[in-house]
């Protein structure tokens, strides 16, 4: 184990690396182009042997990754907004077919307006592709999700494909100090791809066949099983990592001062990090308050997420992002697991931080004030500029 | 007695769900005596994503990917570096795709395959419309042609555009090999076929599949179809090697057009005129091509 400086991106890199991945696509989009550009360097100078495939959009990089995962390779690619969204088919078709691909996603707000700071719109809009997905609080997470991620997605019980999400800038192009684990660690932690259904021509088989109604049914089932199945594997896997390298990150929903709160707020990303500041403040001041970080969106954590709510009034719910429903995306997923006629916790949403418009400790702060009141409205945008 | 050319092994049950009398099955079943069983075949949407069968059947005895429409190009590249990456590098890659998947939606994928030197075979069967959602238009649809999406009607309506010039797109990108092939000249289709497998590179198919719902003829006249369409020069058989053309195939008294057209109801409409048009420009084309091959004769790479 050696602590290196890194950025997000290039922490992710090294994280590839690692896994030993046999086939990347590479694709450039700000600001995820420094993740490749290293793999690429990566292989000019003989560290990576992979294929390393420079493809035309990245419409064409996820899908020369289910070809190449499809004959059993192990493959990685990585992607921002613009460039998740031109995916969306392919998203499917990844899910559909499972391939355990691993993916790296800058998460950058979706033009237009053009834009290429922090939200989670683009992945977030991809929640209903099939795809398990993370989000990293920091550079040091990104490192270990990647491996957790290829370690989930091609669990058998899973066979799914897995994004990591890591925030625009504020991780991606920021260095932090990160503990790289050795080789020899990362080899027995993550065992060489066997995917039994590989195709190959000693066994003719086909993958992605027309299916008529007796049978695509079962088929989307069974794609659902294995999503639900990923809760599980998700927390046996960060155990192990735990006790081979020494650290985890949580599992799915990580919980920080919540056990006597009076309200807690549920986020992801790195605003997790500056909400974690402002709950040791406020507590600081006798105000029982606390944290849920939503580390993985999916599967979506229902269960850990009941037994929080059985334990707190108050729930805020952070949308780093906006897809048009009522409310942000999380706070619409809260709701609809907590939902009982009886009652239960008060839910309340707030949009904030989108386009990369910074989430500072007084706009968490208010966001605590404000769902400690009784009356306000269900859903906030918060930290608009004055008059908006 | 002739030589048997055609290899006899069949890797493409009976049991296809394609229309009677359907070209592009026979494309299929002469490119897997060619090419098969050390393969792996992948398929975007189009008639043979249906073709082949519905789960749990296939008539097709190789590995086959279903992939998305527009991303045949990408999937070879996958299969060829998934299956490198696992020392598999004997086992032939091809990418078999409509006209549509092909010269339309798939063309950026197919250019970024052919310009990055992605060592695979792309064949393309073209039955000059989207023949698997009910004969629509596609770049591939020939001038004259009546298409459900280029209906004739009162107005004198059909397709007013050349056929896009696949070829043509795929040879300006300088790969070691491309050629047409007619389900009607198997020798011919099968001979290019072993030619292309033992090239390094990207190799191009453009071959001709007559359709008899999206053409309107009866299914009986597939097969001669394809062999007017060749003696008629409307579809030259060629190849291009490093750059030389060679027509495999010289009509020497070719098949006036009007007569290839006659057997199809999609050109029903066409009054003389157009007809003597269309001869024109397949004379151009002919003429074109042969200077090509005599241009190019010389050519050393």
């Amino acid at each position: 184990m050696t602590t290196t400086l890194l950025t997000g991106n290039h922490a992710q890199s090294l994280a590839v690396k690692l896994a030993r991945a046999q086939v990347v696509a590479a694709y450039p989009i700000t600001p995820q182009t420094t993740i490749v550009e290293r793999l690429a360097e990566m292989v000019a100078e003989g560290e990576l042997a992979c294929e390393f495939l420079e493809v035309e959009s990245e419409h064409s990089a996820l899908q020369a990754c289910i070809s190449a995962a499809a004959v059993g390779a192990r493959t990685y690619t990585a992607t921002s907004s613009q460039g998740l969204l031109l995916m969306h088919e392919l998203l499917h078709w990844a899910s559909g077919l499972r391939v355990p691909i691993v993916m790296g996603v800058v998460n950058r707000a979706v033009a237009p307006p053009w834009t290429i700071y922090t939200d989670h719109t683009d992945t977030v809009s991809q929640r209903d592709t099939g795809w398990i997905q993370y989000y990293a609080e920091s550079n040091q997470e990104v490192l270990d999700t990647v491996l957790q991620a290829y370690r989930v997605a091609e669990d058998p019980h899973v066979r799914l494909p897995a994004m990591v999400g890591e925030d625009a800038f504020y991780l991606s192009h920021t260095f932090e100090p990160v503990d790289v684990p050795g080789q020899d660690l990362v080899d027995a932690f993550l065992p060489a791809l066997d995917l039994p259904y590989a195709l190959d021509p000693a066994n003719p088989a086909r993958l992605g066949s027309f299916m008529p109604p007796d049978s695509y049914m079962e088929h989307r089932k069974n794609v659902a099983e294995g999503m639900a199945a990923a809760a599980a594997v998700i927390d046996e896997v960060e155990q192990d990592f735990r006790e081979r390298f020494g650290r985890d990150h949580g599992g799915a929903l990580p919980l920080f001062e919540c056990d006597d709160a009076d309200a807690i707020l549920l986020t992801s990303g790195t605003a997790v990090s500056t909400a974690r500041a402002v709950v040791r403040q406020m507590r600081a001041e006798g105000r029982r308050v606390g944290l849920a970080k939503l580390r993985v969106f999916r599967p979506w954590p229902v269960d850990a997420l009941r037994e929080l709510a059985a334990r707190v009034p108050r729930i805020a719910v952070l949308d780093r992002s906006f897809t048009f429903g009522f409310g942000g995306a999380l706070f619409q997923e809260v709701r609809n697991a907590l939902y009982s006629p009886t009652g239960g916790p008060l839910v309340r949403g707030f949009v904030g931080g989108l386009g990369g418009r910074d989430l500072t400790p007084a706009v968490i702060r208010s966001i605590f004030d404000d769902v400690l009141r009784d009356g306000g409205p269900e859903v906030t945008w918060t930290g608009l500029k004055e008059g908006a | 007695m002739a030589r048997l050319t055609i290899p006899e092994q069949e890797l493409m049950t009976s049991g296809h769900l394609g229309c009677p009398g359907c070209g592009a099955t026979l494309v299929m079943r002469y490119a897997l005596k060619v090419l098969g069983p050390k393969m792996v075949l992948t398929v975007p949407a189009c008639c043979w994503a249906v073709m082949s069968g519905a789960f749990p059947r296939t008539c097709v005895g190789v590995p086959f990917l279903d992939c998305a429409f527009e991303a045949t190009g990408a999937s070879i590249a996958g299969l060829r570096a998934g299956l490198d990456a696992r020392g598999m590098k004997d086992v032939t890659v091809v990418g078999f795709a409509g006209d549509g998947g092909t010269a339309d939606i798939g063309l950026q994928a197919l250019s970024g395959a052919l310009e990055r030197g992605v060592d695979a075979i792309y064949i393309m069967y073209d039955n000059e419309a989207y023949m698997n959602t009910g004969i629509q238009r596609s770049g591939a649809t020939p001038w004259g042609a009546w298409t459900s999406t280029t209906p004739v009607g009162k107005t004198g309506r059909m397709k007013r555009e050349e056929k896009k010039d696949i070829m043509g797109i795929v040879l300006a990108h300088n790969i070691p090999y491309a050629a047409t092939a007619s389900i009607a000249f198997p020798e011919d289709f099968t001979k290019k076929l072993e030619k292309a497998r033992s090239i390094h590179g990207p190799r191009f198919f453009h071959v001709l599949a007559p359709c008899p719902p999206g053409w309107k003829y009866p299914p009986e006249h597939t097969v001669r179809l394809g062999r007017m369409a060749v003696d008629s020069r409307v579809f030259p058989l060629y190849e291009v090697v490093d750059g030389r053309y060679r027509i495999t195939r010289k009509p020497g008294r070719p098949t006036p057009v009007a007569e290839y057209l006659r057997l199809q109801g999609r050109f029903s409409h066409l009054d003389e005129a157009q007809v003597a048009t269309i001869q024109t420009r397949v004379d151009e084309r002919w003429a074109r091509l042969e200077t090509f091959e005599t241009m190019t004769a010389e050519v050393v790479r």
